[in-house]
């Protein structure tokens, strides 16, 4: 049989409706082994190629490989593509792809009643829906009767349009990601050029297996051109984002390139110490890259070494660096207490996952705030920044090694799984706008003291070994001021307590004050920090335009707080705090503030929907308005 | 040393600090001996530093006038490990107890010894906890009562230079706190090694754990009980030089010179040796069946750490030329949204 040629302007040879669409979400799901990942990740390069606006969201077990066709072996992709500016995944699938009934299982619940869903018939059998709980087929028990289903023999297919190919039985199976792949593309009105191209590059050393999955994911395509499955295919335009170049990126590879700026725009060679964690080891795979940049990456033997070794790098004039996540914060915690004490800069990066322990490594959590804040003996205040969005990281490590860098102390950066993983298009900044963090080390040894103070922001000078005549000696002892002498004084030691808290809260002089969007007072503000930005501007956006009174404003800076919050939090009569925690942002505002925080927690592992965040609006909104109603004084 | 650099002199190691050792602590001999040595390695004083964990002995930066980093406990050698990579040319000298550097500090004790990073470390080893007072050390002997161990301690105790050999250290040594020109020289030697030297000082603590090395440092045992090692020559010891090390398969056996057995039967030491046998074995003897032998015993040439560190970074940057932030943002797959809202 001879294949039709396959391209988005091809004419099917049978009546296909065309429609578009502004958004749609979809959702690939499978087994560990499946390569849901990788068609996830394709689908989403070729939309980012296409110029949509989009947002991904990868779930997947902590174990490598669990047992095959189980529960805790699903693993998930899901993009979201638009013709607009969007800023999270999605709630809920508008197409669900699941490989298997395990899948089928963990997925379903999040469908959109009358969603698509695709399912791998072949995998369908007895022995499969025993492992995923099924007591009874649901493709034949009527149970999906809510969903547009279209059952194909995806494994059956796949083989067969790999019958000459010469592969083994197996090598054959595992390409049957790229015939769903090819269907989600007929589907959606990609073109499959770019993931050729992308194939035919990484399987280099093995062209067979690059064109057995080129050939799969055509014979894809073509299944949904030919059979009569399919009576619609979707499109969507590109989204009007504001002009420039862009490039998908995931939050750790940005981070891992705002660091590298950071080392650019500093001079200072960079040197991270890791230990390898997830969800943290990627920003070490990807520096590790970067050799010819001047970086230094050291995969130290655990985590207290990953850090100590940042504090030797960065004692000799090296932007130190350390990454971490979880439980290696904790192991962090007496290091980064000595970097408080000798006032060096000291980048620690937090990309949080679910805890506490090993907890949930492979999902997301915010709940290291007020570990990184207090977790630490005596009283001792670091700076904490948190990124918002995956491109985010990209700017929240430069900020990160800006304070650092200026005012010689240890800085703390949250990120998350979420942004970590997940991805979304990247407007590339021009080298030359990005922060001029050029330092200058003590070099006069007339008149030096290890502790003398910038009259503004308390930093100590940087006096980096090499430089003749500032020998000195620092270490984790209370020092004297000024002179850096061991020092039990009891005044000096109230002195330098207070001094180290004061050096943190003048950072506030130099960051941006919060930003409200929409009304500047009001009845209800929903205030978030971290990754839930796009959860909750999505929800503040929808109800504005339902004609709701809500503004939003979003922190990156926790530690100190920007100088206007106070007076932010004062406007409005309700502030509400999403948090993926128990209420610890909360916690900080209620009591720095005093302001009676409406907190809102949820410890999933996974990330806020919009329409949760739409909901607790609505009842907060409606709380305010009967308390107004019955005692129509103020209440603030 | 260039030639117009500054003549160095003990003075110019010696802080105006004062001193906190209990009196008549080791540890002032150790000081004496460093402060005396350092003027004499042709190194500008600047490039010094010395980097110190938690303990005793780790109090050791307050008094050398060097940069200096008083740390963490048992952390040291990781955070030296950071300084030497990025800064290869800084002469960094760590000072670390049996505690610091073979209990809290034990993992990065054999990280840095396996890496063969450029930092000379002396251990104190005094068999005791000093700064809290008293409480048995990884390297207290079995059955030691302490304040901890009030019906003697059940451990084990390390052997510290087996452990640094078995973590591939290339150079270990060891001396006495009191033995001034033993330890001088040993520390002059260490200087000139490239990769990480591991000397064991044997430090009296005379308040919490008085003659732990009296079977060494007495007059007598001095004299008699002590193996002085020598690389090329045949292992004796004792005033006389009457007795010697002599190998039964691979059993060392101490044997006494005359009635047929002569210098010639006895060991020679060579510290170059490739394999680390030789030290192992040395490292194994111990009193009272054995002399304590003193010296270096091993000494071989690797590559340090650093310098693969750096010369991983010169030749990707040779071969790739040198990175362009530009160009890093703009890699992979990119697109442009124009002002008019196309995209291409």
């Amino acid at each position: 049989m001879s294949h039709p040629p396959v391209g988005t302007d091809h004419e099917s040879p049978r009546a296909v409706g065309h429609q578009k669409l502004d958004d749609v979400v979809i959702r690939f799901a499978g087994d560990s082994g499946d390569g849901m990942q990788i068609s996830g990740g394709e689908f989403t390069n070729t939309s980012a190629r296409l110029g949509n606006d989009l947002a991904t969201f990868p779930d997947f077990p902590a174990e490598i490989r669990a047992p095959a066709g189980t529960l805790p072996g699903v693993s998930a992709f899901q993009v979201r593509i638009a013709d607009y500016d969007i800023h999270t995944p999605g709630d809920a699938p508008d197409v669900l792809v699941a490989m298997n009934p395990a899948a089928l299982k963990v997925n379903l619940r999040d469908l959109k009643s009358n969603g698509a869903l695709i399912v791998n018939v072949d995998e369908f059998d007895e022995r499969n829906l025993k492992k995923a709980g099924y007591a009874s087929d649901p493709l034949t028990d009527d149970s999906l009767s809510a969903y547009q289903v279209f059952p194909v023999e995806l494994s059956t297919l796949t083989k067969r349009a790999l019958e000459d190919s010469g592969l083994d039985n197996r090598s054959q199976e595992r390409c049957k990601n790229f015939f769903a792949l090819g269907m989600t593309y007929w589907m959606f009105s990609r073109p499959m050029e770019g993931t050729e191209t992308w194939l035919r590059k990484k399987f280099k050393a093995k062209p067979e297996l690059a064109e057995a999955n080129v050939k799969v994911m055509k014979a894809g395509w073509n299944y949904c051109d030919i059979t009569e499955l399919f009576h619609t295919r979707y499109e969507i335009e590109p989204a009007k984002l504001p002009a420039g170049t862009y490039r998908n990126i995931t939050g750790n590879s940005a981070l891992a390139l705002g660091l590298i700026a950071a080392s650019r725009r500093s001079g200072l060679p960079l040197m991270q110490g890791a230990y390898p964690i997830t969800p943290a080891s990627d920003v070490l795979h990807d520096l590790a890259q970067f050799k010819q940049f001047g970086v230094t990456t050291f995969q130290a033997e655990d985590e207290i070494a990953a850090i100590c070794a940042a504090i030797g790098a960065s004692f000799g004039g090296a932007l130190g660096v350390t990454t971490t996540s979880g439980p290696g914060i904790c192991l962090k915690s007496e290091a980064m207490n000595l970097a408080v004490m000798v006032e060096l800069p000291l980048v620690v990066i937090d990309i949080q996952r679910g805890g506490p322990s090993t907890g949930l490594p492979t999902k997301t959590e915010q709940a290291d705030l007020l570990q990184v804040m207090f977790g630490r003996n005596s009283d001792s205040p670091v700076p904490v920044i948190a990124a918002s969005s995956p491109a985010d990281c990209f700017d929240t490590a430069l900020e990160a090694c800006r304070i650092a860098l200026q005012h010689m102390v240890p800085v703390v950066m949250l990120s998350d799984g979420y942004i970590a993983n997940g991805s979304e298009p990247w407007r590339l900044p021009n080298v030359e706008d990005l922060p001029d963090l050029r330092v200058e080390f003590r070099t006069d040894a007339n008149g030096f003291k290890p502790y003398l103070r910038d009259p503004n922001t308390l930093a100590r000078p940087w006096a980096i070994p090499g430089t003749p005549g500032l020998e000195h000696r620092i270490g984790g002892i209370e020092k004297e001021d000024g002179s850096g002498n061991v020092s039990y004084d009891p005044q000096n030691h109230d002195h330098m307590v207070r001094l180290r808290a004061e050096k943190v809260e003048r950072i506030a002089d130099r960051i941006p004050n919060v930003e409200v969007h929409g009304e500047q007072e009001g009845d209800l503000l929903v205030l978030g920090w971290g990754s839930t930005a796009g959860a909750i501007t999505g929800a503040v956006n929808v109800a504005r335009k339902q004609g709701i009174k809500v503004s939003r404003a979003h922190l990156r800076h926790l530690n100190p707080f920007p100088k206007n919050l106070g007076d932010v939090l004062s406007r409005f009569t309700k502030v509400l705090v999403p948090e993926m925690n128990l209420g610890q942002l909360a916690l900080l505002l209620r009591a720095k503030y005093l302001k009676d925080i409406v907190s809102y927690s949820k410890v999933q592992g996974k990330p806020f929907y919009r329409h949760e965040i739409l909901e607790k609006i609505e009842q907060v909104l409606a709380d305010v308005h009967r308390t107004k109603q019955g005692r129509p004084v103020d209440v603030r | 040393m260039s030639a117009d650099a500054p003549v160095l002199t003990k003075k110019d190691f010696q802080t105006d600090q004062e001193v906190r050792w209990c009196p008549g602590c080791g540890d002032y001999a150790i000081l004496s001996s460093v402060q005396a040595v350092f003027p004499e390695l042709g190194i500008p004083r600047e490039n010094f530093v010395v980097v110190a964990g938690i303990g005793c002995s780790s109090r050791f930066p307050y008094y050398m006038n060097t940069f200096g980093f008083h740390t963490i406990h048992g952390r040291a050698p990781a955070i030296a490990t950071g300084l030497k990579i990025m800064r290869p040319e800084l002469e960094v000298w760590l000072a670390t107890g049996d505690g610091d550097s073979l209990s809290i500090g034990g993992n990065h004790l054999i990280h840095i010894l396996r890496r063969n990073v450029g930092v000379k470390i002396l251990m104190f080893n005094n068999r005791i906890y000093g700064l809290t007072k008293g409480q048995y050390s990884p390297t207290s002997e079995l059955g030691k009562r302490t304040k901890s161990t009030p019906y003697g301690s059940l451990d084990n105790p390390f052997n510290p230079l087996s452990v640094a050999i078995g973590a591939g250290a290339t150079f270990v040594a060891r001396s006495v706190d009191v033995f001034q020109s033993h330890l001088k020289e040993v520390l002059h030697r260490a200087a000139k090694h490239k990769g990480t030297a591991f000397i064991e000082i044997l430090q009296n603590c005379n308040i919490f754990n008085d003659k732990a090395w009296s079977n060494v440092s007495d007059k007598e045992a001095k004299e008699e009980h002590v193996l002085y090692l020598e690389s090329g020559k045949p292992m004796l010891f004792g005033k006389a030089k009457d007795k010697g090390i002599r190998l039964n398969g691979l059993t060392p056996e101490v044997v006494a010179l005359g009635n047929g057995v002569t210098a010639d039967d006895c060991l020679v030491f060579d510290d170059r040796r490739d394999d680390p046998a030789m030290a192992f074995i040395l490292a194994q003897m111990l009193p009272p069946d054995f002399p304590t032998p003193l010296g270096v015993m091993r000494a071989v040439d690797r590559p340090s750490y650093e310098s693969r560190v750096v010369g991983q970074i010169q030749h990707e940057i040779e071969e790739r030329g040198e990175g362009r932030l530009d160009a890093l943002l703009r890699s992979g797959d990119t697109w442009t949204v124009f002002p008019d809202g196309t995209v291409g």
